[in-house]
């Protein structure tokens, strides 16, 4: 006669798991990485290489013989981080510095916490940021670094935004700044300004799409953010053309989209609630723009993202799903 | 568009196997162990001693309280032995043991197959009746019939809901019963709106059933009393409270109960149960059980007359294979992973399931991602990833009464859900039991 388990239901599981979900993040995160391959080369794939394994070679190490807890890197949370962290560096940027970032986002911003789950800060953006205020020099100069493959032009200079708010700073309007604005077509397949990531609008939007066919996020943190971003930055285009970019443009440059899909959607540091979500992602949209229109950094995503991640434990708590039987109020 | 109930709910994949199976009734058995914790509430107390003759239908237990139930032989023998018997979980309940002898029913028991449609009995006759029949709810809770049928003075029942949806995986018994009993089913289901006072009466019946969809229809064209509604395939919509909310959009609020709605939800199984107390005199002595499995070769719809033992079905059925791991009374979302497969099926058996060791095999846990499925999938709005932080952390019974921890219907979505592999309901439900226990020594305001 068999052994028989017995164990209270339910006696099935869904297939999903933390490690589905991470790998269809980073099969959401394909194109994007692969454009940025094509439009600068074989370096930005060293890059995203050597993040991604001083992400998970550290956060082996630490729970092996730091913390000496079961080690968990299969579940490919942190080659997520190592991933998104080499999106968010400059194409040229030199391998050392994401190394330097790998250390702060699993280090620092992840396992000092508890590993997944526990961490308040997306490991990533701190990474990020922390390189951000840093390296100011190395995270803000976009060289060229040579299209191999010839399928774009190389782009050297400033990001759009970093253009825009230089030319600000120094007394000209809009329209003397970028009087060679980009086209429709380029802010949407590819504009040449930026971090790794945020090369192609439409790179991301199909990981986006992606995510929400598996099911993985919902679209309500990126749609609100967009949103809020589209609604805030119309109202103050209309106001003043001259001093304020207008929203299409705010909507497609800078980490805008990277961040909205990809960074503020991280289960760990997002609201639990729809409700939650909204307010989160209108924050995230509000900070944003105003970090461009009136900070002295030119991009504020990053830094919106992470304010908000501080006030997700208080959405949590005063946003409540809808009880079955309440009576709407 | 197709009706559902509006909050949370997931898509385990149905498996339904066994629903070309037609029901086969089960052959007679020479020992027949009849618990007398049939029904929800107290067990019924014996009536018979050790050397008497019963026939099949004659009362052997009465009921010990207002919640409970008769209960009658389901065969013609002698009274063996009354006293404890492991159940399936190896808990000892009170049984009649019967060797069995012939089948000689009890001459007032109509076992033609005639349809009997006119119902020419009064509520009170018809309560009556049920009570004595000893008809419990089939859908699982087996709770007494006579009950539910017979609402608080202050309560005013509005309709009747049948409820076909079976939307745990694998179970087909309810399927069945609607492709080849339709018309009784329906007549069961007009005498409870007789006995309720009701003229509205509504079959819910999810969409991956078409032939008992179709079935069902064709009957209710002589009953139009009865709409037959097509549900969305998502579980748990035969919950009570999910079915109300997707038949007749209203929401039971926490603590009421679903008659406050004005919907008394009964059971296809029920329905038909109650037809055959009423129309036949036939007490409640057999169910249909399905026996299913992805890893037995033939699956199985079986008649079989309540008192007979798991083991038993399973060796007829063809034994238990090898790959076999766990065996499940009902569903693998709700079902009770059988301890004891010597334990006697009781009248709210539906089916035994055969899981192997991949299919059934909990996941080691790890740490919540907080991607909020939980809270997503639960069907009454609680956060569970929550309820299990507040659970885990001991003693905070009152976070978790505000939390709402008592509405939790342990459907298992949580759990089923959790990417992380964390056994959310298995941390509810000790801190449910708590906080029951806390409410119940509460004193009435």
């Amino acid at each position: 006669m068999n052994k028989l388990i017995v164990s209270p239901s339910p006696h099935t599981h869904s297939p999903e798991s933390t490690q589905s979900i991470m790998r269809d993040v980073l099969i959401a995160l394909t194109p994007a990485m692969l454009v940025s391959i094509l439009a600068s080369g074989w370096s930005v794939l060293a890059l995203i290489c050597v993040s991604v394994v001083a992400c998970v070679l550290l956060e082996f190490l630490i729970q092996k013989y730091l913390l000496k807890v079961p080690v968990t890197v299969c579940d490919l949370s942190a080659a997520v981080t190592g991933c998104l962290l080499a999106l968010n560096l400059p194409p040229n940027a030199p391998w050392w510095i994401a190394v330097i970032g790998a250390v702060v986002a699993i280090g620092i911003a992840k396992m000092s916490f508890g590993g997944l789950g526990q961490n308040i800060f997306n490991p990533a953006l701190v990474g990020r940021v922390f390189l951000l205020v840093s390296f100011p020099v190395i995270m803000t100069s976009w060289d060229d670094a040579g299209s191999m493959f010839g399928v774009v032009d190389a782009f050297s200079g400033a990001t759009p935004l970093g253009a825009v708010k230089e030319g600000l700073k120094n007394g000209m309007t809009l329209s003397q700044i970028t009087a060679d604005n980009l086209t429709f077509s380029q802010q949407f397949f590819f504009n040449a300004g930026g971090s790794a990531g945020e090369l192609s609008a439409v790179a991301l939007i199909l990981g986006f799409i992606y995510l929400l066919c598996r099911r993985v996020i919902k679209a309500t943190i990126p749609v609100t953010i967009l949103c809020t971003v589209l609604v805030v930055s119309g109202i103050f285009w209309l106001a003043n053309p001259e001093k304020f970019t207008n929203p299409v443009f705010n909507i497609f440059t800078g980490g805008l989209l990277l961040g909205s899909i990809f960074m503020a959607t991280d289960y760990v540091t997002s609201p639990m609630t729809t409700k939650g979500q909204i307010i989160f992602g209108i924050g995230i949209g509000l900070i944003t723009v105003f970090v461009r229109y009136f900070g002295s950094y030119p991009e504020g995503v990053s830094f919106a993202i992470l304010i908000m991640n501080c006030a997700v434990p208080l959405l949590n708590k005063y946003c409540k799903p809808r009880r079955f039987g309440e009576v709407k109020k | 568009m197709k009706k559902t109930f509006r909050i949370g709910g997931v898509h385990p994949h149905d498996n339904k196997i066994s629903a070309e199976a037609a029901i086969e009734i089960f052959p007679a058995v020479e020992t027949a162990f009849v618990s007398m914790a049939q029904h929800l509430g107290a067990p019924a107390t014996p009536v018979v001693a050790v050397g008497d003759k019963v026939k099949v239908g004659q009362v052997i237990a009465e009921p010990s309280g207002f919640i409970s139930g008769y209960v009658h032989s389901p065969v013609s023998g002698t009274v063996k032995s009354v006293g404890p018997r492991a159940d399936i979980a190896g808990n000892l309940v009170p049984h009649v043991e019967i060797t069995v002898e012939g089948d000689e029913w009890l001459e007032d028991i109509d076992t033609s197959d005639t349809i009997v449609k006119e119902i020419p009995y009064t509520p009170e006759e018809i309560l009556d009746k049920v009570k004595k029949a000893g008809v419990v709810g089939l859908g699982g809770a087996s709770f007494p019939t006579h009950v539910k049928l017979a609402p608080p003075k202050d309560k005013k029942a509005e309709c009747v809901i049948l409820n076909g949806t079976e939307c745990e995986p694998f179970l087909t018994s309810d399927d069945r019963i609607m492709r080849e009993r339709p018309q009784e089913i329906l007549i069961g289901g007009a005498i409870m709106m007789k006995a309720l006072g009701v003229t509205r009466g509504y079959v819910g019946i999810e969409e991956n059933k078409p032939a008992a969809i179709a079935s069902m229809t064709e009957a209710a064209k002589a009953f139009p009393q009865f709409e037959i509604v097509t549900l969305k395939k998502r579980y748990p919509q035969g919950g009570e409270k999910q079915l109300i909310d997707a038949v007749i959009r209203r929401q039971v609020p926490s603590g009421a109960l679903p008659i406050d709605t004005g919907a008394v939800v009964q059971n296809v199984g029920t329905a038909l149960a109650v037809y055959e107390a009423v129309q036949k005199n036939k007490p409640l002595i057999d169910n249909v059980i399905t026996v299913t499995g992805k890893c037995l070769p033939v699956q199985h719809n079986y008649k079989v007359r309540i008192g007979t033992p798991m083991s038993k079905i399973l060796e007829v059925a063809g034994g238990v294979p090898e790959k076999a791991a766990k065996i499940i009374s009902g569903g693998p979302m709700m079902g009770r992973a059988i301890a004891n497969l010597d334990a006697a099926t009781v009248k709210a058996n539906g089916a035994i399931l055969l899981l192997t060791d991949e299919e059934t095999r909990r996941r080691p846990e790890s740490n919540c991602i907080r991607c909020s499925k939980c809270a997503s999938a639960c069907p009454m709005g609680l956060e569970p990833w929550l309820l299990n932080k507040l659970s885990r952390a001991g003693g905070m019974y009152d976070e978790l009464e505000k939390e709402r921890v008592f509405d939790c219907i342990e459907c298992g979505c949580c759990s089923f859900t959790c990417p992380a592999g964390i056994p959310l309901l298995d941390m509810i439900r000790i801190s449910k039991a708590e906080v029951m226990k806390i409410l119940r020594s509460r004193p009435k305001k």
